[in-house]
C-alpha cells in the first residue's frame, strides 16, 4: 500500500478516537486542555511506534498461542519507560495525566495495531502506521482539549482567549462545566456525530 | 465510619464512569439490556475485588521488599489477565451455574482498564488491605449502579427517534454527559 496513504489514514478516515471510538478512557479524562491532550497524544504515540517497531520485528518468534501475552508484555515495557520519564522531567505533566500513563498498556489503541498491524506488515509499514494512528490519536485529544479549555477555561495553551464577558471580580465568566467530567462526554459525543456527518457527506 | 465515608465518596461522589472515566468501554459496549448490565456488573464486583487483594499482596510483599517497585506495571497486567483466566476455569469446573451467568462477560474484563486503574489507585492511595476491599468493592458498585441506569435509559432510548448522525455512540455519550451531571450533585455528600 502507498506509505503516505498508510500514514494519513489515521488522520480522519480511521481515526482511532473519532471513528473507530478506540481509546475513550484516557480520551475523556486526559482532554480538559491543550497541552494535556498533546502530552497524552505524545506519550501514547512514542509506546504505539515502539512497540509496532518492536513486534513486527519479532513477530516471526512469537508462537501463535501466546501472542497476546508476548504483545502486552512488549507495550508494558515501553509504558513503564514512558512513565518514569516523564515523572523524571515533566512531574507537572506526569501528575496531570496521572493513573491513565500506566493504563496505556491496555488502551485498545495499542493492542489493537499490534494485533491488527504490526503482526502482519513490515517493520516499516508498522512505524509509518504507529506514527499515523498516533498523530490521528493525539489531533483528536487536542480537539477535544481545545474546544473544553475554550469554553471552560477561556484559555488556549494557557493564553487568555478574551470571548467571555468579565464578573464583578474582572475574571472571565467561562462555561465552567466544559473542563468538568460532564463536558468531556457532551463534547466527544458531538464530535463523534460531526465526524460521521462529515464522512457521510465525503462518501 | 471511616469505611461508610470511602464507600459514599467512591461509589457515588467520584463514580468511576461518570467522574473518573474508567471503564467506558464496557459502559458503552455492554449496556443495550438491563439483565446484561447486572450480569456484567456482578462480575465486575468479583473480579475487581479478588484483583484489588491480590495485586495488593504482591505490590508490598514481592516488588516492595526487593525494591523492584517499577515493575508495577507489567506485573500487575499479567497478575489480572492470568486471574481472570483462573477464575474462569475454577468457575466452569466448580459453580458451573455462576460460570453460565458470569461467563461471556469474564473474558471482557481483563482488558478492562478500571480493573488495572483501581488496582493502582489503591496503591497510589496508600490504603492498607481492608480499605483498599472496601474501597474496591465501592467502586465496583457505582459501576453497577451507573451501568444498570444507563441500560435503563438506553432501553427506553430505542424508542425514540434519533437523529441520523447522532445514533449510537454519539447520542449514548451525550446520555452519558447528561448522567455526569445529574451525579454532580452528590458531590458535596462527604
Amino acid at each position: 500500500m502507498n506509505q503516505w496513504k498508510n500514514f494519513t489514514k489515521g488522520f480522519l478516515r480511521e481515526n482511532p478516537v473519532l471513528v473507530l471510538i478506540l481509546g475513550t478512557c484516557p480520551t475523556l479524562a486526559t482532554s480538559t486542555s491543550v497541552s494535556n491532550g498533546l502530552g497524552m497524544g505524545l506519550a501514547l504515540t512514542f509506546v504505539l511506534v515502539m512497540s509496532n517497531l518492536v513486534i513486527a520485528s519479532i513477530k516471526n518468534l512469537i508462537p501463535g498461542k501466546v501472542r497476546i501475552p508476548a504483545f502486552i508484555l512488549v507495550i508494558a515495557t515501553f509504558v513503564t519507560i514512558v512513565d518514569y520519564v516523564l515523572k523524571g522531567y515533566v512531574p507537572a505533566l506526569h501528575k496531570e495525566l496521572g493513573v491513565f500513563i500506566p493504563l496505556i498498556v491496555v488502551n485498545c489503541i495499542v493492542l489493537g495495531r499490534a494485533e491488527a498491524y504490526a503482526s502482519k506488515n513490515s517493520v516499516l509499514s508498522s512505524i509509518i502506521d504507529g506514527f499515523g494512528m498516533g498523530f490521528g490519536f493525539t489531533l483528536a485529544l487536542m480537539t477535544l482539549g481545545g474546544i473544553r479549555e475554550i469554553l471552560g477555561a477561556g484559555t488556549f495553551f494557557g493564553m487568555k482567549v478574551p470571548i467571555f464577558p468579565a464578573d464583578m471580580q474582572g475574571n472571565p465568566k467561562t462555561i465552567l462545566i466544559f473542563i468538568l467530567a460532564p463536558g468531556a462526554f457532551l463534547v466527544y459525543g458531538y464530535l463523534v456525530a460531526l465526524t460521521n456527518r462529515l464522512k457521510n457527506k465525503l462518501n | 465510619m471511616e469505611y461508610i465515608i470511602i464507600f459514599i465518596g467512591s461509589a457515588f461522589v467520584s463514580n468511576i464512569v461518570l467522574a473518573q472515566f474508567l471503564g467506558i468501554c464496557p459502559f458503552l459496549g455492554v449496556s443495550t439490556k438491563v439483565g446484561t448490565a447486572v450480569g456484567m456488573g456482578t462480575a465486575v464486583i468479583f473480579v475487581m475485588t479478588l484483583a484489588t487483594i491480590v495485586t495488593w499482596l504482591i505490590y508490598y510483599y514481592l516488588l516492595v521488599p526487593f525494591h523492584i517497585e517499577f515493575l508495577q506495571t507489567i506485573s500487575f497486567i499479567f497478575i489480572i489477565a492470568a486471574l481472570v483466566q483462573m477464575v474462569e476455569i475454577i468457575l466452569k469446573k466448580s459453580v458451573p451455574s455462576l460460570y453460565q451467568a458470569l461467563g461471556i462477560y469474564l473474558p471482557l474484563i481483563t482488558t478492562n482498564c478500571a480493573v488495572l486503574g483501581i488496582a493502582i489507585l489503591t496503591i497510589t492511595k496508600e490504603y492498607n488491605l481492608m480499605q483498599g476491599v472496601v474501597y474496591t468493592i465501592s467502586i465496583a458498585v457505582g459501576f453497577t449502579f451507573a451501568i444498570i441506569l444507563f441500560a435503563g435509559i438506553r432501553e427506553q432510548l430505542e424508542l425514540t427517534e434519533v437523529p441520523k448522525g447522532m445514533r449510537g455512540i454519539p447520542i449514548a455519550l451525550i446520555i452519558t454527559g447528561i448522567l455526569s451531571l445529574a451525579f454532580m450533585g452528590f458531590a458535596n455528600l462527604v
